[in-house]
């Protein structure tokens, strides 16, 4: 997750926002939320979908999800540029 | 007030998860004052005079405090003209340091050069300069001689300054509603977006709406130039109405008051929305109900706003799920049945409505300057009767020219 990002839990899911490009974004289902935090402890994503139990089945739904999250900087890769690192909190 | 508890469905859409409200408002308004050094014609919040009661300093870092806790991750602040309360930079900076990001709304009147600088090196703040014409004439029309070169010279400041991407807030007015190109324009010349919102009934804006708010045929232009800058253009989510000429416009069509949305007023008492500053909208206060949290998750009024609400008229219009029903503060404060059409209802059952039998609820609380200032809008405008050439003829005139018109040449 982008160190700018800051999550609030929601009965529904999470609020993910961007203190960076000031972006809302809903995380629509807990077992997303679970995908997303548990995304630094994994060694890959395919590790954190594994990680939060999703079946099978709705890999590529998850996956488009992860890819919405990370065109919008809300996610990112760990080994990123320390000095590329965005706005931190 | 009576409430039931209806359980939240899991699942379903998202627009259905805002009806029953969140654990924390998206969009949170935080009015610091009602002092202001303006008079608009359409103040939604009447204000003009502090209030003495208002919330000290400590009181307000207590709010910024606990909305830290809710990750309520920005706050609109307004007023009044917030920039004007002395403790204002001290609590932008507090609130920014508690992952509280600001946006401001101000007529520029504080705005100096030093300040742009100031604003330009804090992160997470945005700020709203509103203006209500794309000229002086237009503008200071409702917000009082002097008020367009104060915020052009705010704009100007914070351009210099480097600010990115202020807003330039503009309430669409029958007068300015044909301006919208010329705002567009002025918000590119200083590298800033044009936020549009709508004019509301509320506050003085009840006394005005009549001659102010768009006439139907506008309503189209509006929603025409909406659908082709979408993108382009901030809205606040406040034209949700127009959906009802068919094609839906982005961001949330839903009334989110006490659902999403929220205001905080100076003196701490909290609204279900920022355009609802009236007893039966009155929430609680952040001091005498034990802290804004409590109030957001406990009031009986928000309860009732989260429930399943019926369409009652307006239920049988095809286009309900589009505008739903539309805005229940402009209903409101029009004497309207809040299950009924909004007063401005793009399909034409506001007029009717207008025109049946109603009464128009008392103001509310009302902070207007006692007495008119040099800055109070003059609301008339001189022109010529065309129709005349010549002043009255006494009857009694002994002019042997007198009535005389000579021929054009």
């Amino acid at each position: 997750m982008s160190p700018a990002v800051s999550l609030r839990p929601e009965s529904f899911g999470a609020l993910a926002y961007h203190f960076g490009n000031r972006r809302l974004t809903f995380l629509k289902n807990p077992r997303l939320v679970a995908v997303v935090q548990g995304l630094a402890e994994q060694p890959d994503v395919g590790g954190a979908l594994a990680a939060a139990q999703v079946p099978g089945t709705q890999w590529p739904v998850y996956l488009e999800a992860l890819a919405g999250l990370a065109d919008g900087d809300m996610i990112q890769p760990l080994d990123r540029d320390p000095a590329d690192k965005g706005d931190a909190v | 007030m009576t409430s039931t508890t209806v359980a939240r469905p899991t699942g379903g859409p998202l627009l259905q998860q805002f009806e029953y409200g969140l654990d924390a408002p998206i969009c949170l308004t935080w009015e610091l004052t009602y002092a202001c050094n303006l008079e608009c014609a359409h103040c939604l919040s009447s204000s003009g005079r502090r209030d003495p009661r208002e919330l000290t300093t400590a009181q307000c870092e207590a709010v910024i405090d606990e909305l830290q806790r809710m990750q309520v991750f920005y706050v609109n602040i307004g007023g009044g003209e917030p920039t004007i309360r002395p403790d204002f930079w001290h609590l932008l900076e507090y609130a920014v340091a508690h992952q509280v990001g600001v946006k401001f709304s101000t007529n520029g009147v504080r705005i100096t050069a030093d300040r742009a600088q100031f604003l330009t090196s804090t992160d997470y703040v945005d700020v709203q300069i509103s203006l209500d014409g794309a000229t002086a004439e237009v503008n200071d029309y409702v917000r009082g001689p002097g008020s367009f070169d104060t915020a052009l010279r705010a704009l100007r400041n914070l351009r210099d300054a480097g600010f990115k991407d202020a807003k330039i807030s503009v309430v669409v007015t029958r007068q300015n509603v044909e301006q919208l190109d010329e705002f567009k324009a002025l918000a590119d010349e200083f590298g800033a977006t044009l936020r549009l919102t709508r004019l509301r009934p509320s506050g003085r804006g009840a006394d005005v709406w009549d001659e102010l708010h768009p006439l139907p045929e506008q309503q189209r232009t509006l929603y025409n130039w909406l659908l082709a800058h979408g993108e382009d253009v901030l809205t606040g989510d406040s034209f949700f109405h127009l959906s009802g000429f068919g094609e839906t416009l982005p961001g949330l069509n839903l009334c989110g008051a006490g659902r999403v949305v929220c205001l905080i007023d100076p003196i701490g008492d909290v609204y279900a929305c920022p355009f609802a500053i009236h007893d039966n909208f009155l929430a609680g206060n952040v001091l005498r109900d034990n802290g804004f949290a409590n109030v957001w998750r406990t009031s009986e009024l928000f309860a009732e706003l989260r429930s399943p609400q019926t369409g009652g008229a307006c239920a049988q219009c095809e286009f309900f799920d589009s505008c739903r029903g539309g805005c229940m503060a402009a209903k409101f404060f029009t004497g309207l049945p809040l299950d009924g059409p909004d007063p401005e209802c793009v399909q034409g059952y506001g007029e009717s409505a207008l025109a049946a039998e109603r009464v128009r609820p008392d103001g509310g609380r009302d902070h207007s300057k006692t007495a008119p200032t040099r800055n109070q809008p003059v609301m008339l405008t001189l022109r010529r009767r065309e129709d005349l050439q010549a002043p009255p003829m006494s009857a009694c005139a002994e002019n042997p020219l007198a009535g005389f018109v000579p021929d054009a040449p």
